[in-house]
């Protein structure tokens, strides 16, 4: 079996401009933040982004990689509108493609299960048919003969997701209490890349945790990489919860300013910047 | 001790689960997360309630079951369920926006996105609630139509829109055409504060009821129980 461990670097050296990306998570939960930032390090652009957005999407618009996003929301959680994500919408900054909740996920769906599409009762009567002007309707072929939204499959280059635990072929485990749809994103992408808390030896995956916490199976994983504090400022249940001091700093700080402390090297100079500023205020 | 404008509110919001049976409550804000518990805890101990993110929890916090945002969004489309959203903009036939203000080509103010209004309006009973009402909420055409009203819905088989409660009062679609109507005042509010305060022609019975009392079991849940500290006071002062 394939060693598929590799560095964050690594994977985004296997991405590129123009791709359409998917990323896991939820809001402001279980971002894959370490990825995002690499991405953030590369030269990559004109990105057509799938996600349950929070700051992975606020970041990546702020710093102009986002040409089109493919959302329902895009929040922080605790602070309900993203503050760089609206800035970079209110001028114009990417193209979106928004449909609702639930058309997302049968979007994921129907991707994973290399459908063209799936029939959603949901967009009909909502002004998503009015700023979607591609989405067609099906009509039920039974007695019902109700219509329905034939939502596209959300096919993507690359996913990228953050877990608890990995083993290094790329079996995934969530610990948290909602998986939110990363395995979904992982069958729904040509590849993905799975960050972890944690990289462990296979059996102690189950060890002291139920098979049911194996979320994502080896063969939908192209690269693992290990990114403790990998979600940071995001939440990783029961690893950390979202560290809401920093969220509210980033969510005040001009897009160029936070950038500028936190965002100019690697990883680990991000972790030791978040670190310093923590102190400061201590 | 006098009941505050805020305790009304609760009330009002509870009562949109009243008779609901064993369906899941989904309470967007604070005061209707009261209001949800406070219909548990009372007259419909048959409710489900989620700790906002993937457990479902008893009155006292008691873990009963688990809802992942997959099957949360699979329960809506299988109508168990009544919701109680926000909306940054309704109109007269209950079309909600939260979507943007102003051309969604290039916003005014990008607000949090359609998020599951869509979905939810075609599949399970969704409410709204409004903590200040004002003609910036009430329009006469919403921006961004997230929420489906009973105009665009055109008699959909799962769409209603029950109720809409304000810090002023509760409205409803009880019309010949599903026209926003006045259907109670809080005490203390009079119907002309409601109608300068609603930005188009609203339908007001000849009678109009008050918002009913809490009980005083009810008052001391709420004081003592749901909300201590007194945080439905920030979302609606006296």
């Amino acid at each position: 079996m394939s060693d598929k461990t590799m560095t964050a670097e690594e994977v985004v050296s296997r991405l590129e401009s123009g791709m359409t990306l998917g990323i896991g998570g939820w809001g402001s939960r279980r971002k894959p933040m370490a990825l995002v930032r690499a991405l953030l390090r590369s030269e990559i652009r004109d990105l057509t982004l799938v996600s349950y957005g929070g700051p992975d999407v606020g970041m990546l618009a702020a710093a102009g990689r986002v040409r089109r996003l493919v959302t329902a929301f895009v929040t922080l959680d605790s602070i309900p509108l993203e503050p760089h994500y609206r800035a970079a919408r209110e001028s114009g900054a990417f193209e979106l493609t928004e449909i609702d909740e639930a058309m997302f996920m049968w979007g994921l769906h129907a991707a994973a299960n290399r459908l063209p599409f799936l029939p959603v009762r949901a967009g009909i009567g909502s002004d998503v048919m009015r700023v979607n002007p591609g989405l067609r309707t099906v009509t039920s072929p039974y007695d019902d003969g109700e219509t329905f939204v034939a939502v596209p499959a959300l096919r993507m280059d690359a996913a990228l997701v953050h877990l608890g635990r990995a083993d290094r072929q790329g079996n995934g485990q969530c610990l948290g209490p909602d998986p939110y749809f990363d395995d979904l994103f992982c069958e729904a992408a040509d590849t993905a890349y799975l960050s972890c808390e944690r990289i462990v030896d296979t059996a102690e995956l189950t060890k002291e945790a139920p098979p049911q916490t194996l979320l994502i199976k080896r063969h939908t994983v192209t690269g693992v990489v290990e990114a403790p504090g990998g979600a940071h400022f995001t939440s990783c249940a029961p690893d950390y919860g979202r560290d809401e001091d920093f969220q509210r700093q980033y969510a005040t700080t001009p897009w160029a300013d936070f950038a500028g402390r936190f965002l100019d090297g690697d990883e680990q100079r991000y972790q030791s910047a978040v670190r310093a500023w923590s102190e400061e205020r201590s | 001790m006098t009941v505050t404008r805020a305790e009304y509110c609760v009330i009002a919001c509870a009562e949109a689960w009243r008779g609901a049976g064993e369906i899941l409550a989904s309470p967007m804000g604070l005061i209707p997360s009261i209001g949800a518990r406070l219909a548990r805890h009372t007259f419909a101990p048959d409710l489900l309630l989620t700790d906002g993110e993937a457990m479902l929890v008893g009155p006292d916090g008691t873990v009963e079951g688990w809802l992942p945002y997959r099957q949360h969004l699979a329960l809506v489309t299988g109508g168990r369920r009544h919701v109680m959203m926000g909306a940054s903009q309704i109109d007269r036939y209950g079309n909600q926006n939260i979507s943007c203000i102003g051309d969604w080509s290039k916003p005014r103010r990008q607000l949090l996105g359609v998020r599951g209004a869509p979905v939810n309006t075609l599949n399970n009973p969704t409410s709204y609630w409004v903590p200040r009402h004002s003609r910036r909420v009430f329009v006469e055409k919403v921006d961004m139509v997230c929420g489906v009203g009973y105009d665009r819905a055109a008699g959909a088989r799962h769409h209603r829109v029950p109720r809409v409660v304000t810090d002023l009062g509760v409205l409803d679609f009880a019309t010949p055409d599903h026209a926003m109507r006045l259907a109670s005042l809080h005490p203390g509010v009079t119907v002309e504060q409601v109608r300068e305060a609603t930005g188009f022609e609203l339908a007001v019975p000849d009678e109009v009821p008050y918002t009913r009392e809490p009980t005083p079991q009810e008052l001391e849940l709420i004081r003592e129980v749901l909300d201590p500290v007194g945080a439905r006071l920030r979302e609606v002062g006296a």
